[in-house]
């Protein structure tokens, strides 16, 4: 069975007819449990996100910060394993519909196989993959893995990258591109600097950009006037830490988290439909 | 004029451009770091062909730290190594007390050339983090060190030497709270940092370059000990020891006798309490290849790539990686990796310290348990050279309470 690129863009062109951005929210798997996490996505997509992203947790989250951290940590305590992750892609996209992406660091993807990962992913209905420690430069054996499936290849652009750099990594990526917001790991922040307007500009004059591949923007974005902000830009919004939150803060009553999580969703889908 | 201790590896050999030791190595980074690590390649390799930075680093190796380091032969120790002769490289010698003053020196000065004004670094004895808060108050820059919070207790002497010398320090208290804890953190202030920041990578490993730029910066060392023991011995070593944790002080001593097919080189890794306990850091002997901190190498992982937390008594080897460049000597054959549980390790640093006057590092010790063991394999005709990376100062508390030296208690000699 191929994976959901096709659905993917599809949603993503669907927000560009209807003049907004697109909005993508994430959440580990396994968090607070596996069903408990499966039901956050469920509500995220309920309550207005466009794609969900569903994080695989890891040991050594490199690039996260303490919200994500801690909830990779209760994750992994909880036992959590890839083939619930493979679970919770199947059950989120088969209950909604909606292209789920799997966010993860590179070495449980090379552990478990390329090949297995990728066909699994597919299988279960996914859309992608994102892969923030995998440059362009050591992508080639998961790209042929995800074209042969039918999976998205979204690679995340920074500040720090050279224009050439976002050619080269532009031209490698398939469903949108994810440009980080700022320097730094994932977790809200105050304002959305001028950084991000720019790197967005620099992506968007690369020729991938220009035959039509979205420019997404991540970390750092919590609220709606923020998301606002950022629609006026960029295709798509991308949230994380401020999902993760919600459920942090309701520890031990699952109902209220899943309700924060479907709440924030609404105000952000809100906000990336201002974009006067 | 070529230096006299800034020794790179020649040129054509590996690592290829892209990292690799064979399978082993590479650049696995997020985007946000990769201007910046670049940049360190692309000014490592000005470096390398610029004479005045020879100068200046042969200048510090030899006025500040102390080169060469002495080479000493240790016979009363010998007599429990049966009968083999054993030399010891004196990396405890160096300013600061053991063998990463050689790299820290190197980086401080492309930090410079770089115009960086503020390091960070990563620590798990101290020893790397010592050296590095020095560097930067030599050369007036803001410091910040990394050091998970188990090791900021085992290792309390040189949180304080840091923090004399000006640094801030930062227990890490996320994951295991050690060494490979205190590397994400590092990782995560420099993503936010780097503009103006240099990671100063104490070790081996982590991404192109710096597996190579660390062991080029350390190479002096087997340089130094094959020109040494040649002169004092009249022949090449039949084995040359090195403690291995992220394995920068084995890589070091190792290069200079890659191209001697008599002499073995062996990795002594950290066996904590048995490799067959689950609790241990003995990356190479148990580990399967994976990516941690940048690069490909053996790692302790479980089936779903998750990395599995090590255990060592010594905070300098608890670590489950290693260098990239020995993942690649082991799968080539060309070096041996050996597990020395914490037990064999204390042993033979009381016993160094009871024959011949000398404290070594508890990492160093894990070296010296090798040479025992294969001193009594070879038997009277052998010759050992070991790697005494560091001195054992740092560890004394962590000694007296595993041999009951404090007063009132009555232990002693019990363990």
């Amino acid at each position: 069975m191929a994976g959901n690129l096709e659905l993917l863009n599809s949603v993503l062109a669907q927000a560009r007819s209807e003049n907004r951005a697109a909005l993508v929210g994430y959440l580990p798997a396994g968090f607070p449990t596996v069903d408990g996490g499966v039901q956050a996505m469920i509500a995220m997509l309920d309550g207005g996100c466009d794609i969900v992203e569903v994080g695989l947790p890891h040991s050594d989250p490199v690039l996260d910060g303490p919200v994500i951290q801690t909830a990779d940590d209760i994750a992994l305590r909880g036992g959590v394993k890839i083939v619930d992750v493979i679970r919770t892609v199947r059950e989120v996209h088969t209950a909604t519909g909606a292209p789920v992406l799997c966010m993860t660091y590179w070495n449980p993807v090379d552990r478990y196989g390329v090949e297995r990962f990728a066909a699994d992913l597919a299988e279960a209905g996914g859309a992608g993959c994102i892969l923030p420690d995998l440059p362009v430069e050591e992508s080639e054996v998961w790209r042929k893995a995800a074209e042969q499936h039918g999976l998205a290849t979204v690679f995340v652009v920074a500040p720090s990258s050279r224009d050439e750099r976002l050619a080269k990594i532009t031209e490698a990526g398939s469903g949108f591109v994810y440009a980080a917001s700022l320097m730094g790991v994932t977790g809200t922040r105050e304002s959305v600097g001028r950084e991000a307007q720019d790197l967005v500009a620099r992506t968007r004059a690369t020729p991938a950009a220009q035959r039509g591949l979205p420019v997404c923007v991540g970390l750092g974005v919590s609220n709606p006037e923020q998301a606002a902000e950022v629609a006026r830009f960029a295709d798509g919004v991308i949230v994380g830490s401020a999902f993760v939150k919600r459920l942090l803060e309701a520890d031990g009553d699952p109902a209220a988290g899943v309700a924060g999580v479907r709440a924030l969703a609404g105000q952000l889908a809100e906000g990336v439909r201002k974009r006067d | 004029m070529s230096s006299e201790f800034f020794i790179p590896d020649p040129e054509g050999r590996v690592p290829s451009p892209e990292g690799y030791f064979g399978a082993f190595g590479g650049k696995f980074i997020p985007e946000a770091l990769v201007a910046a690590v670049d940049e360190v390649a692309a000014e490592y390799e000005k470096a390398k062909a610029d004479p005045a930075f020879a100068a200046e680093l042969d200048d510090l190796l030899v006025n500040y730290t102390g080169r060469p380091s002495a080479l000493t032969e240790v016979p009363r120790f010998a007599e429990q190594a049966g009968g083999a002769r054993v030399f010891l490289k004196r990396e405890d010698l160096n300013h600061t007390g053991s063998h990463k003053i050689n790299n820290v020196l190197g980086q401080a000065l492309l930090t410079k050339r770089m115009g960086k004004t503020r390091v960070i670094a990563e620590t798990g004895a101290g020893q790397h983090g010592v050296a590095t808060a020095t560097a930067c108050a030599l050369f007036g820059l803001e410091c910040t060190i990394y050091m998970g919070e188990i090791d900021t207790q085992r290792q309390a002497l040189n949180v304080a030497r840091m923090r004399m010398l000006g640094a801030e320090v930062i227990a890490v208290k996320s994951g295991s709270r050690t060494l490979k804890d205190a590397i994400n953190e590092a990782f995560r202030d420099w993503v936010a940092n780097v503009d103006r920041t240099h990671y100063l990578f104490g070790t081996v490993a982590g991404p192109h370059p710096f597996p190579a730029l660390v062991r080029d910066f350390h190479r002096v060392i087997g340089v130094e000990a094959r020109r040494q023991i040649l002169q004092r011995a009249g022949r090449l070593p039949d084995a040359a020891l090195a403690c291995v944790g992220g394995g920068s002080n084995a890589i070091g001593l190792f290069h200079a006798f890659l191209g001697d097919d008599t002499v073995r080189l062996i990795g002594c890794e950290p066996g904590g309490h048995g490799v067959d306990t689950g609790e241990h850091a003995a990356t190479l002997t148990e580990g399967t290849p994976g990516i941690l901190h940048g690069s490909r190498s053996y790692v302790l992982q479980d089936e779903d790539g998750q990395i599995t937390e090590p255990y060592s008594i010594s905070a300098g080897l608890d670590y489950p990686g290693i260098g990239p460049e020995h993942a690649y000597l082991k799968d080539v054959g060309r070096a041996e990796y050996r597990a020395v549980t914490d037990d064999e390790a204390m042993q033979a640093l009381r016993l160094l310290s009871r024959t011949e006057g000398i404290i070594p590092a508890i990492e160093s010790a894990h070296a010296l348990a090798g040479a025992l063991e294969l001193g009594r394999e070879l038997g009277p005709e052998g010759l050992l050279l070991v790697n005494l990376s560091g001195r054992g100062d740092k560890d004394m508390d962590t000694a007296a309470r595993y041999f009951g030296l404090y007063d009132g208690d009555n232990s002693e000699g019990e363990k």
